[in-house]
């Protein structure tokens, strides 16, 4: 029997405000264990909390632009767990009031399928400490840096049917949270976090399996292993006769396993009540006008621009607009160079590639858009040929800002030679190096000016200007 | 609403505290108390009251995105039982 799997996802993402949700304690992540805390965030008995008002503002953006309801009326409550990564002993969160709900984002995935994804509710919440477990002896080490960090938790409707789509998805809140600024998405920093709720169900069926959550999946590697391996062991299970059991399962990246955490029967009681320690906030109805009226340019609609206004292909403009960095390094150098196709071939043959090749992410790439386009100036010269042009971009993509074009040239000796009395020297010095290819070309073995070319372009070190190098070639030859 | 034994395990459980049999009796009745306490108040007609989830008017209590510095980490490990030089040190969390 053929299966279906349906997904829904939970996706936990740090919100890039300097301070914590309920403290003024800084949220740069990193820091030596336990220096981002104070009595708040270690939940000191009699401390209040206070809200910090930018967290509202990130997240109302976030609403907004997941085409959400967003909640006028917002209170937040508590849910109790007894567990060390929160030493308050519950955390706080919105259980009653999500502040958006009923929302929808389109994604495109990889192989060009186009769907919606419904939003279910989007909460803001508090996040948890890390910890550290002795792996010999009988103790864990608590670290409550990222304690209190603002998060949103964003629940999907389940309208997953595979791991392309569910990387889509990822891939398009990254993108729109990145152009609102509202935060950086990394997985591997755990700044945004996916946990998966799959289920099985035979091809046609319109009822929905029992479902198992999967949390602890930190790469879009790892989601891809993740799903593939819980579905295959659910329709194992199914086929042979088993049933599959609600739980919450904890992927092992290094084992390739998905492991039971604990079942419905002996699920959390959390025990929400209205958090007595935040009063209500209204959101009002000048805050979301105000950023309705105020959204970036997202990547979909810079496609399209890239593609109608600079002539490039939509592929093209797709990778370009996919990152908020990389578009801003296109837009900026164009406005510079007025050269959309250049710069475009650039970004797309060598940014990416080394990009790929070093493991560099967008956000770090420390280009100046000033010196690039005056790299494409140079480079659709006819000053230094294609070859050169790569040796000198390579050069100038890993330099600081005032790296000098011009004397990198100069000192390198990369500039197109197209002296024709030089060249003709050059020329004449492998003719008669080679006497027994002339002889051929003699023969009638015309074939052999391309060595003589490759030749006279080695003599030079690359240098020469091909088209004068062929003219001469032929000359030369014309007169043996 | 009765409070049975079985109550009284979970609550325990709960709120990781170890009861015994003895305990667990007098919780019981304890609980049990405070419980039809409750029940006074849950007898009184609301139907025409708005619910109400905080005691005080106060709407919009919000502080500008702005860092101040944190509390120096000795101060902070020093209210807990067991630390370490950088952490606090709690039994193991897992097997
Ligand atoms: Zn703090």
């Amino acid at each position: 029997m053929n299966y279906e799997i349906v997904m829904g996802l939970e996706v936990h993402v740090e919100l890039a405000t300097k301070t914590k949700i309920f403290c003024s304690c800084t949220t740069e992540f990193g820091g030596a264990p336990n220096t981002h805390c104070c009595p708040v965030c270690t939940g000191m008995p009699g401390t209040l909390p206070v809200f910090n008002k930018k967290v509202l503002e990130y997240a109302v953006k976030a609403g907004v632009a997941l085409n959400c309801d967003i909640t006028r009326y917002n209170k937040f409550d508590r849910k109790n767990y007894f567990y060390p990564d929160l030493p308050k002993a519950y955390q706080i969160s919105q259980l009653y009031l999500p502040f958006a709900k009923n929302g929808s984002i389109d994604i495109k995935t990889r192989s060009g399928l186009e769907k919606t994804i419904r939003i279910h509710e989007i909460h803001m919440e508090e996040d948890a400490g890390k910890l550290i477990h002795s792996p010999t002896g009988n103790e864990t080490f608590t670290d409550y840096n990222r304690c209190g960090v603002p998060l949103i938790e964003i629940v999907s409707e389940p309208d997953f049917r595979s791991a392309e789509d569910v990387i889509a998805y990822l891939e398009k809140l990254k993108t729109t949270f990145e152009y609102l600024g509202i935060s950086d998405c990394k997985m591997q920093e755990g700044s945004m976090r996916a946990d998966v709720n799959l289920s099985v169900r035979p091809n046609g069926s319109e009822k929905i399996g029992t479902r198992t959550e999967m949390k602890n999946i930190n790469s879009f590697k790892a989601i891809e292993r993740a799903i593939a391996f819980e579905s295959a062991r659910q329709i194992e299970l199914i086929e042979n006769g088993g049933e599959v059991i609600q739980e919450t399962r904890r992927w092992d990246d290094n084992k390739g396993l998905s492991i039971s955490m604990r079942s419905k029967e002996d699920a959390q009681d959390y025990r929400y009540f209205p958090e007595p320690d935040i009063p209500p906030i209204n959101i009002s109805e000048e805050l979301i006008e105000e950023i309705k009226n105020n959204q970036p340019e997202f990547a979909s609609a810079k496609v399209l621009r890239y593609v109608n206004d600079f002539g490039i292909t939509r592929a093209d403009a797709e990778i370009i607009a996919s990152s908020k960095y990389i578009a801003k390094i296109f837009e900026d150098t164009v406005a510079i160079c007025n050269e959309p196709k250049e710069v475009r071939y650039w970004i797309i043959n060598q940014i990416m590639y080394l990009m790929n090749d070093k493991g560099i992410l967008p956000e770090d790439i420390n280009l100046s858009c000033e010196k690039f386009a005056e790299f494409i100036k140079i480079a659709t010269s006819d000053r230094i040929n294609r070859p050169t042009a790569k040796t000198v971009f390579e050069a100038m993509f890993f330099a600081s800002h005032d790296f000098d074009l011009e004397k990198y040239i100069k000192d390198n000796g990369l500039e197109q030679v197209d002296d024709t009395d030089s060249i003709r020297e050059a020329v004449l010095g492998v003719l008669s190096a080679n006497p027994n290819t002339v002889k051929q070309y003699k023969n009638g073995q015309t074939k052999v000016v391309g060595f003589f070319v490759g030749q006279v372009m080695k003599a030079t070190q690359g240098k020469a200007k091909p088209d004068t190098v062929n003219k001469i070639v032929a000359e030369e030859l014309a007169k043996l | 609403m009765k409070i049975t034994k079985e109550i009284v395990e979970s609550v325990a459980n709960l709120s990781r505290i170890k009861l015994d049999e003895a305990a667990t009796v007098k919780m019981q009745t304890e609980l049990g108390a405070v419980i039809d306490y409750m029940e006074i108040l849950n007898s009184l007609d609301t139907k025409e009251i708005e619910p109400m989830s905080h005691i005080f008017s106060l709407n919009n209590v919000m502080r500008d995105d702005l860092i101040k510095p944190s509390i120096d980490r000795q101060e902070i490990l020093s209210n807990a039982p067991d630390h370490t030089d950088e952490t606090f040190v709690v039994p193991k969390t897992v097997g």
